[in-house]
């Protein structure tokens, strides 16, 4: 099939590893709703046979709130980039995570926005280049997963698409988690963020991934913190709270009692 | 009380809240905005006694995105809101507008630009409406003068956008919204009810959300149904999905903007008094409607041939009623709380036959009977 992909890029392996968590989890494809915003990730939801909605930018959990508190049985699943999530659409994101409702949401986290050609986002590390940074990028990057666990997310990972199976096992806790659920999955842009900070091919950045991702068990027993440009994946945090649309369910019976009172 | 008709006392936002629940409201999203906070705090009570949802958002663009959301996995939905937040839920009016999401938006309007005078009435956002989002698109705007009228056209906002999938905005002002009024609400079973069209083929059996078949109106499944279907703020061809293609895109624009131009007449609600044979024709809408109502009356008995002309429904604009209804006057008077917006429209609509003249307000005061009277006799 077709898409609109560039060469090396991480996005399909991302894609992929959705498909198959979906897969595993064995959700009904007639009752699970893929929503996207805008930028290159934001594209995959038109390749995946499910109800898809592709929305404008930054705005694909405001969309998603509104379909899972209409109809709460379905399976809503985000997809986002970086400049989508964590940019133009960060008060979704921190207020979909405080509310914790059931909405898994995949950021294919490229550091970078490609859609674009390469500006710098929230996730460009300081000092790299981007085509609105060419002296070096002064702006410091979110830690999007320590962000999305302290704006409420109950269940937060981060893979990347060098590591596809545990991706892909992240994914699969993340759809079955009754909760907001965040996976950051770290998807190279080989075109426009690559190239521009001489990082290589996919190869090269996926080998990159390889080198410096340190699973959590590891680092969390280690005494040191993590050396620079180090990261932690595999399943953050993980806590069990009130999911929203159950606690909503709570509002609509208190309703009745009351109407049935009066 | 739920669903219960009489007589009641109410603001127009009350009754814009009974009359979207009459139309069979069952999603609301918002955040607070004076002078529309009444509207989500009543559905906030009201919503879950119907087995409704109401969420309030953490901002303008997410209310109106989460409204599209909901009205897509096949509630009917509505945001409120006033000028600041109307502005913030214009990109997404526009997705709305080209996805054919059926949906309904409330904006009781107050003095702006900016914060402006957030408890006080203007009639600044008809533009907005009209044009408020980038690119062409269909607009449907309706306007009350009485908070009985905004019953009405709440529950009419909602059947035409369920009818033509496409956002329908409902103008109030501050006054409006905030007065109390007697209303008489007609038993559930008495309000006539539009659902939007459903397909009329079973899941896989070729149902496309944007192929309008013999109509141009396609029909419009739920998430969650089983038709597994596509919805995209790009220009999109009969699949649904994204194109490029010229023709395509140009039609689909074609089509959602003559949907709506093609029911002009149908959609037309306009009002007049005492036209023909009238000297001077005094042109309103809204809240200033009433003065302006009064004031030819007082023209009438000081001898002058005044009529009145109310627009009920100002977008898509109602030129051929307008022409037709002032095409003896010498002279129109547009009374409005704004530096001239619906004027232009008149302008356009008479076509220079006949000299139309502006009375503008601003500042936050509704415009009194006097007030327009003396600029009926001035003209």
């Amino acid at each position: 099939m077709p898409h609109i992909w560039c060469a090396g890029c991480g996005h399909g392996i991302v894609m992929g590893c959705l498909i198959r968590a979906i897969d595993r989890v064995g959700l009904d494809k007639n009752r699970t709703v893929i929503v996207s915003g805008i930028g290159c990730s934001s594209r995959a939801p038109g390749y995946m046979d499910f109800d898809t909605l592709h929305t404008t930018h930054g705005r694909a959990l405001a969309f998603a709130t509104g379909v899972k508190m209409a109809n709460p049985s379905l399976n809503v699943i985000v997809i986002a980039g970086d400049g989508d999530l964590a940019a133009i659409g960060g008060n979704h994101l921190i207020h979909a995570a405080r509310r914790n409702i059931r909405i898994a949401t995949v950021c294919f986290d490229n550091s970078t926005y490609g859609m674009t050609s390469g500006q710098y986002s929230p996730m460009t590390p300081t000092g790299k280049f981007a085509s609105t940074a060419p002296y070096g990028n002064i702006d410091r990057p979110f830690d999007l997963c320590e962000l999305a666990k302290g704006a409420g997310a109950t269940y937060v990972a981060r893979g990347t698409t060098y590591h596809a199976s545990l991706t892909v096992n992240l994914i699969a806790k993340a759809l079955e988690h009754n909760g907001f659920a965040f996976v950051d999955v770290l998807s190279q842009c080989p075109t426009y963020y690559g190239r521009r900070n001489k990082l290589g091919g996919a190869v090269e950045m996926m080998k990159w991934y390889k080198d410096n991702a340190v699973p959590v068990q590891a680092a969390r027993q280690s005494p040191e913190p993590l050396p620079p440009g180090r990261f932690m994946i595999g399943e953050l945090f993980t806590v069990t709270a009130p999911e929203y649309t159950d606690e909503y369910a709570g509002v609509l019976e208190r309703a009745r009692e009351r109407e049935t009172r009066a | 009380m739920v669903g219960a008709g009489g007589v009641r006392l109410m603001q127009g936002n009350e009754a814009c809240v009974e009359g979207a629940l009459a139309a069979g409201l069952r999603f609301f999203a918002g955040y607070p905005i004076t002078p529309s906070t009444e509207i989500a705090e009543l559905l906030a009570e009201r919503l879950p006694q119907v087995g409704g949802a109401f969420i309030q958002m953490e901002d303008e663009l997410a209310s109106m995105g989460a409204v599209v959301g909901a009205s897509l996995a096949g509630l009917k939905a509505m945001t409120a809101t006033s000028g600041p937040g109307f502005s913030l839920k214009q990109e997404n009016i526009g997705f709305a507008a080209l996805a054919e999401v059926p949906c309904v938006i409330v904006d009781v309007q107050r003095v702006g630009p900016s914060t402006g005078m957030p408890t006080s009435p203007a009639q600044g956002d008809v533009m907005q409406a009209r044009w408020g989002t980038h690119g062409d698109h269909p607009t449907v705007a309706f306007t009350p003068w009485s908070v009985s009228e905004t019953f009405s056209l709440t529950v009419t906002c909602f059947n035409v956008a369920e009818e033509l999938r496409t956002p329908v905005i409902l103008l109030l002002d501050e006054v409006i919204g905030h007065m109390r009024e007697k209303v008489v609400l007609p038993p559930p079973e008495a309000v006539t009810v539009v659902d939007r069209k459903k397909p009329a083929v079973p899941p896989g059996e070729g149902y496309s959300a944007y192929d309008p078949g013999d109509g141009d109106i396609p029909p419009l499944a739920a998430f969650g149904d089983g038709y597994r279907f596509h919805v995209t703020g790009l220009l999109h061809d009969r699949s649904g999905f994204p194109t490029n293609d010229p023709e395509e895109a140009a039609y689909l624009l074609n089509r959602i903007c003559e949907k709506v131009e093609r029911r002009r007449a149908r959609l037309t609600m306009i009002e007049s008094r005492d036209v023909h044979g009238a000297d001077v024709v005094v042109v309103a809408y809204g809240c200033t409607a009433r003065p302006a109502s009064r004031a030819v009356r007082m023209a009438r008995e000081a001898g002058i041939r005044a009529g009145l002309v109310r627009l009920i429904t100002l977008w898509p604009f109602p030129r051929e009623d307008v022409a037709r209804l002032t095409a003896g006057a010498r002279r129109i008077l547009v009374p409005e709380m704004n530096l001239g917006q619906i004027v232009h429209e008149v302008e356009s609509a008479v076509a220079g036959r006949i000299p139309v003249v502006h009375l503008g307000k601003v500042g936050g005061v509704l415009m009194t009977p006097e007030e327009i009277f003396e600029a009926v006799k001035g003209v």
